[in-house]
């Protein structure tokens, strides 16, 4: 893809994301029904599980670039992977914020070791132990190969921590629950800002994929000069 | 299998003469259930229920250690560009070095559990055969991806520093699960409940002991 259409593609995306965002609080705090009996502390819902979805595909979408990254062995998997995994950090850390500002009113405690959030601190402390690891490591190959297998064995330890974990008392509220799950006069909502967090995740992904790629330029172009010199 | 054989016996011979980690792992096991003895002490009346989870702390803490150090020592005088050379796959270096790092976190923890119970005031006979099980299938899911993350934190600029860091997200499973199969033993006597934990403990070592074998020649340094 040319430079101009990136960022062409870049604006429109920005544009739309934009207005979705205007749209999903719109949706969030105004056309979706006040809950019956948390009031309007449900609405936090509408940002913490698209924020738990968002985060876990952007984990993901890490998985599938470390694995390419360990066959192919090709630097734009690496730029990928890296980029996944700091937006996945970020929206897991959206999920750990909002998460206790609902529970202490609704369960009257901060934290429960329930297996959900068990789960959402142990996956947002695997991906930061992968950053770690980037940080210090010097040369740029070792650092995209060790971290790949980092990433393929945090994403592969996370159907094992939830194994270990999921009979643990669990009072976190669920979509999928036989009690109904989402109202249906709440699923318009629900669905825009879900849908708005797939496009924010893919938008930042795009800049920081971007980033990254220019740093590898000027990491050659100073290499380059180092040896000419 | 010979390869993996020498690799052992060598980790094992220099371990023997010079009883490095081994000291250090065995007392900094002890000095852990020590330490949690002081801060458990307004527990003290129900100090038993403790016990699993005190008990895997400190194997995990001192089996950070020998990991830690397994590697650290073939950095010196370029001992791994020697154990590179060897006409083998590096995959053999993986299950020689996990191999070793078992079987010495295994002594240890044969130590610090006869230090338990006496601390703990404990007693067990019929439970050995079950913990002795618990504390195998532990220690080598502990090991098989242990001794890949000592490789990769060995090779980085904070070296042992990290490895703790990595480590200890990852081998979450086993933890949970060697606590909650030793506390059945321990505390419930229900021997039918140990199925499940033995089961994910099993899953755990397989998936990451394939998964180490197969990436290991990637993280180590050419």
């Amino acid at each position: 893809m040319s430079e101009s259409s990136r960022s062409r593609m870049d604006a429109v995306l920005g544009v739309v994301l934009l207005l979705g965002m205007m749209l999903a609080l719109y949706m969030a705090f105004i056309e979706a029904p006040r809950e019956q009996t948390m009031g309007d502390l449900q609405r936090i819902f509408y940002f913490h599980v698209p924020a738990g979805i968002t985060g876990i595909t952007a984990f993901a979408i890490n998985f599938v670039a470390s694995l390419m990254f360990v066959i192919r062995k090709n630097r734009w998997w690496d730029n990928l992977a890296l980029s996944a995994a700091e937006i996945g950090v970020m929206f897991l850390v959206m999920v750990l914020v909002t998460g206790p500002i609902w529970a202490k009113p609704a369960w009257f405690v901060w934290w429960t070791w329930s297996p959900r959030l068990t789960l959402s601190l142990v996956l947002c402390l695997l991906y930061v132990s992968y950053l770690l690891i980037r940080k210090y490591i010097e040369d740029p190959e070792r650092k995209a190969m060790v971290s790949a297998v980092f990433g393929i064995i945090a994403f592969m330890d996370a159907p094992l921590v939830w194994f270990s974990i999921r009979w643990w008392r669990d009072i976190h509220p669920s979509l999928t629950s036989e009690s109904g799950g989402l109202a249906p006069e709440m699923r318009p909502a629900f669905f825009t800002c879900m849908a708005v967090f797939q496009v924010l995740m893919i938008y930042l992904l795009r800049r920081r994929f971007y980033l990254e790629s220019l740093s590898n330029e000027l990491e050659l172009i100073e290499r380059e000069a180092g040896t000419a010199r | 299998m010979n390869k993996i054989w020498a690799i052992f016996r060598k980790d094992l011979l220099i371990e023997l003469r010079t009883k490095d980690s081994f000291n250090a792992m065995l007392f900094f096991g002890i000095v852990v259930l020590v330490i949690f003895n002081f801060a458990m002490e307004s527990l003290r009346s129900s100090i038993h229920s403790a016990v699993p989870g005190v008990l895997w702390v400190a194997f995990a803490f001192s089996g950070t250690l020998g990991l830690n150090r397994m590697f650290a020592a073939e950095k010196e005088n370029g001992c791994l560009q020697g154990l590179l050379m060897i006409p083998a796959d590096r995959g053999v270096i993986y299950l020689g070095k996990t191999l070793a790092a078992t079987v010495f976190m295994l002594i240890v923890e044969f130590i610090v559990f006869v230090f338990s119970l006496v601390f703990f005031n404990l007693t067990v006979w019929a439970e050995i055969p079950y913990l002795a099980l618990i504390f195998f299938i532990g220690t080598l899911g502990f090991t098989a991806v242990g001794t890949l993350l000592s490789a990769i934190a060995v090779n980085t600029r904070m070296r042992e520093v990290l490895l703790p860091l990595i480590l200890f997200p990852v081998i979450l499973p086993v933890l949970v699960n060697a606590v909650e199969a030793t506390n059945i033993v321990l505390n419930t006597a229900d021997y039918h409940a140990l199925k499940l934990p033995l089961t994910v403990m099993t899953v755990f070592t397989i998936v990451f002991g394939t998964i180490s074998y197969l990436l290991f020649e990637h993280v180590l340094e050419d």
